[in-house]
């Protein structure tokens, strides 16, 4: 990670303003954008613009030529181009052509994206922005810092020190009295402009129109006072029939700002007529730029269906706090670190891919269906496979990649009996996060791994067998979580093996983009673990459960180990996640918890891997109640912890105030215990709550349910 | 046509949503009545024949049966609709086609450009809306509206707004800052 680009993350993270600002507007953006849906079937809703997106996607050729006929055949002039410099070139042309002095625009990130203002104004043209949001950026000569809120980074007090000087006159901070400065101020450009430039939301192929969808009222302005529009459409933005501008009118507004619909939306076909009653000169570039290339990538071709709504940036743990500057990019947020990748090089996405927290928030909102962190993993797997790893990497994963090395490490830590704090690469080991210290506490490498103690444990004779799979964590730092499990499936009449050569899931690899590594975990463990024949292959780790269920399948078809992947699919489908395999034990008769006693108030944390890729949520809580803990549900119980695997040893001062957020959320309840279901949390937790010597015991469900045993 | 109760429940679910975004929503049986409301209104906002207090009224069947009438001899009241009567109106009138009961939005062909100027440079934008033309939502309307015969057809749900300075919800940046809807239950029904 570049200094510079560690720079700007910490200053963005240490600006209240920004930080404040954004973090209200994400939590009350949860709240308005659910009462926004009421009524709508959101996953039905988007299923149908994935499905016409990616149409409009694999067709992009065939949509341009049918968008080119028809928007011709109404009288509007239509420029297509790859090059970005030649949809530059085209409007200075059409500029000069209609004696041009004066521009004014509506937002479009597709003329931000190929820097057209700066373009015009060394041309000698005039450029004003009117979205308030854009020109206030404009004055201050910076950036948009989010795709549809442009100067959410600024107050008030800043916006009226730019707007004093643009106008001349000492203005308060009045946000009403700022607003009527720059209706007034802009209003005459207007109406002195002799071109208006806009994007376009939506390009319909069939009739050959564009829609602009806005709040403000600009576009009207820009579309219909001067004599000349030219409208740039990147063409990402197609859709092949009219009707289909209903699903993403459904969509945008909702998914965007919460808004049932914009207070504009405006339908253009061909020229309008113009306020002298002359026709409009109406000219549609249809810009590429890479887009066709993307469509031809299987991984990528989906960053098609984006609609721009932005919701990825407003449910992203990371963005509220950074913002969109440390991007240093046009595109921001999730998708703004795919479209760079493209737009511009892979290579200028190395630094912002790895902010992502892999939490998958933004896959849960996308209305166009777009898999972000799979395509950020993807950008990740691309960037190692032509640059090579760290050295640092790559020591690290030669270790993991040799379980006997691995572990035989790991017990030399364990001997030391206390946590890490220098030497060797040992300390960069996926959760031996010792450059953490400042924010948490660390756990100390158990004396004994879980993998020795298992040998001593007594199980009672059973005919049904269940194999554990521990995973580094619970193996190595928290044994205790491994022994609870052991204990309460013999209750349930299951015998646990242990196949001592299991090794680590490749998580941590995957997660750092050596696919390699990962298959050859994948592959180790797949021998491990599908070499007895067993009812289940259990797992108290969400991201171990989410590799043994889809990421080894998905690693060895990258990696192309064909071979491997019947015995993969076997694997998969006998894996199954503590909470989910217990719920089923518990309603099957299998299994009793003790009822009737009171054990008081409990919160519960959703870990990501298990509530968004595994889909489980209530199972844990079910157990949790059925318990007798009276539970508590914690503001945003769902959001990232910061543990991210080896993220938080990356970028602590992004995962730090993620985790303080989740601490107060905890506290706020007033519980006493917070339950998890994945030990990466635990880590996180428990060691932010022994730092800062809180009073909550944090615990794995595994744990609290194994002392309720009947 | 639609069915009275039908129409009546359309008109509330419209008005709701209309009024949950700022929209001034009001119901008349015949173009007289809503007339005999529309001049007081004006007259209380202070239209005058000054720069910057007129009212442009687009031309619509309603308004063209009002033109001669008692509007007309208001001083400031326009029906031709210049840029630059516009830029200096504190009201513009049209018609608008249809309404959607969903979003409480208007929609209204506005390729002929006093369409556009009178709905979107005035302070206030008064909208003449025939209660028959509600339908339930976008669905309902795209088979009825033709981008091929329209050239600019505009959707309008509620007055214009920001909210760029510090989220802070504002109303009236580029476009009117009242939206005023005028249901009337007599019209000549779908014009688009």
């Amino acid at each position: 990670m570049k200094k510079d680009f560690k720079s700007s993350v910490s200053k963005a993270v240490h600006n209240a303003t920004l930080t404040g600002a954004l973090g209200k507007f994400s939590e009350a953006y949860k709240v308005n954008r659910q009462k926004a849906y009421e009524g709508i079937d959101f996953e039905t809703l988007r299923e149908t613009i994935a499905e016409r997106k990616s149409y409009a996607a694999a067709h992009l050729d065939l949509m341009a030529q049918t968008f080119q006929i028809n928007a011709e055949a109404a009288g509007a002039k239509v420029f297509r181009t790859n090059d970005p410099e030649e949809v530059k070139a085209y409007i200075l042309k059409v500029a000069r052509e209609n004696d041009v002095k004066s521009v004014v625009k509506s937002k479009s990130m597709a003329s931000e994206e190929i820097h057209l203002n700066d373009y015009l104004e060394k041309n000698g043209i005039e450029v004003g922005e009117t979205d308030l949001g854009e020109w206030i950026i404009q004055l201050a000569g910076q950036k948009p810092s989010h795709m549809v809120m442009p100067a959410i980074h600024m107050t008030k007090e800043e916006v009226s020190e730019l707007f004093s000087k643009e106008v001349n006159e000492r203005l308060t901070s009045d946000i009403p009295r700022l607003v009527e400065v720059a209706r007034n101020e802009l209003r005459s450009k207007f109406l002195r402009a002799d071109m208006g430039i806009s994007g376009a939301n939506i390009a319909v192929a069939e009739t050959g129109s564009i829609v602009l969808v806005t709040n403000e009222g600009n576009a009207r302005l820009v579309t219909t006072l001067p004599r000349v529009h030219v409208a740039i459409v990147g063409i990402e933005k197609f859709v092949e029939k009219f009707e289909d501008v209903v699903p993403v009118l459904t969509a945008l507004p909702r998914s965007a700002t919460a808004q049932l619909l914009t207070s504009y939306v405006s339908i253009i076909t061909g020229p309008a007529q113009n306020t002298d009653g002359s026709m409009k000169d109406l000219h549609i570039i249809l810009m590429d730029n890479r887009r066709t290339d993307m469509a031809a990538d299987d991984k990528f071709k989906q960053a098609l269906q984006c609609i721009r709504c932005g919701s990825c940036l407003n449910v992203c743990p990371v963005f509220r706090l950074v913002g969109g500057h440390v991007f240093g990019s046009v595109y921001t947020g999730g998708i703004g670190t795919i479209l760079t990748a493209w737009f511009e090089e892979m290579q200028k996405s190395e630094d912002i891919q790895g902010l992502c927290l892999q939490c998958g928030n933004c896959k849960e909102v996308c209305p166009g269906k777009l898999d972000i962190p799979d395509m950020i993993l993807e950008i990740r797997r691309r960037l190692v496979s032509q640059k090579g790893q760290t050295l640092v990497q790559k020591s690290i994963f030669s270790v993991v990649n040799n379980r006997k090395l691995f572990h035989s490490m790991l017990r030399t830590a364990s001997l030391a009996g206390k946590p890490f704090t220098s030497g060797g690469f040992i300390r960069h080991l996926p959760f031996f996060l010792s450059e953490l210290t400042e924010m948490r506490s660390l756990p100390a490498i158990a004396a004994e791994p879980f993998r020795d103690r298992f040998e001593k444990i007594a199980q009672p004779k059973q005919k049904e067998k269940i194999a554990f799979y521990a995973g580094c964590l619970i193996d190595f730092a928290y044994p205790e979580m491994g022994e609870a499990l052991v204990k309460i499936l013999n209750k349930a009449g299951f015998e646990v093996i242990f196949p001592q050569e299991q090794t680590c899931c490749g998580a941590p690899a995957l997660y750092n983009g050596a696919w390699d590594v990962a298959a050859q975990n994948a592959i180790d463990n797949i021998k491990a673990l599908t070499a007895t024949d067993v009812s289940y292959v259990v797992s108290a780790c969400p991201t171990c459960t989410v590799a043994l269920k889809h990421e080894f399948l998905k690693t060895l078809d990258v990696e192309k180990k064909t071979e491997w992947v019947a015995q993969a699919q076997k694997l998969a489908d006998k894996s199954i996640d503590f909470s989910t395999l217990v719920k089923k034990l518990v309603d099957d008769g299998r299994l009793n918890i003790a009822e009737g006693v009171e054990l008081g108030k409990i919160t519960y944390h959703d870990s990501c891997h298990l509530k968004r890729t595994l889909r489980v949520s209530e199972q844990p809580r079910e157990l949790l109640q059925k318990a007798g803990f009276e539970l508590s549900e914690m503001f945003e119980c769902d959001m990232c912890c910061g543990m991210g695997g080896s993220y938080s040893l990356k970028l602590p001062e992004i995962s730090a105030p993620i985790l303080e957020r989740k601490l107060k959320n905890i506290k706020e309840t007033g519980a006493g215990t917070v339950a998890m279901d994945c030990p990466g949390c635990v880590l996180q937790i428990r060691g932010g709550f022994d730092k800062e010597g809180g009073k909550v015991t944090v615990k794995h469900t595994v744990e609290l349910l194994a002392e309720r045993l009947k | 046509m639609t069915k009275t109760a039908d129409l009546d429940e359309l008109y509330e679910r419209y008005k709701t949503k209309a009024q949950a975004v700022g929209t001034e929503v009001y119901r008349f049986g015949t173009r007289y009545e809503a007339l005999e409301s529309l001049i007081p209104l004006l007259k209380k906002e202070g239209v005058a024949d000054s720069a910057g207090a007129f009212a442009v009224c687009a031309a619509g069947p309603a308004i063209r049966s009002w033109e001669g009438a008692e509007l007309s001899t208001i001083p400031g009241v326009h029906f031709e609709v210049t840029r630059e009567l516009a830029a200096e109106a504190l009201i513009g009138i049209t018609e608008v086609d249809f309404a959607l009961a969903d979003t409480g939005t208007l929609v209204q062909d506005q390729s002929a450009v006093e369409q556009r100027l009178a709905s979107s440079l005035p302070t206030i934008h008064i909208a003449i809306l025939g209660t028959n033309t509600i339908l339930p939502d976008k669905g309902a309307l795209i088979t009825r509206i033709n981008p091929r015969k329209s050239r600019f057809i505009a959707f309008i749900t509620g007055p214009s707004r920001t909210a760029d300075i510090e989220r802070v919800l504002t109303i009236g940046v580029h476009g009117p800052k009242r939206l005023i809807v005028l249901a009337v239950d007599e019209s000549e029904g779908e014009t688009l």
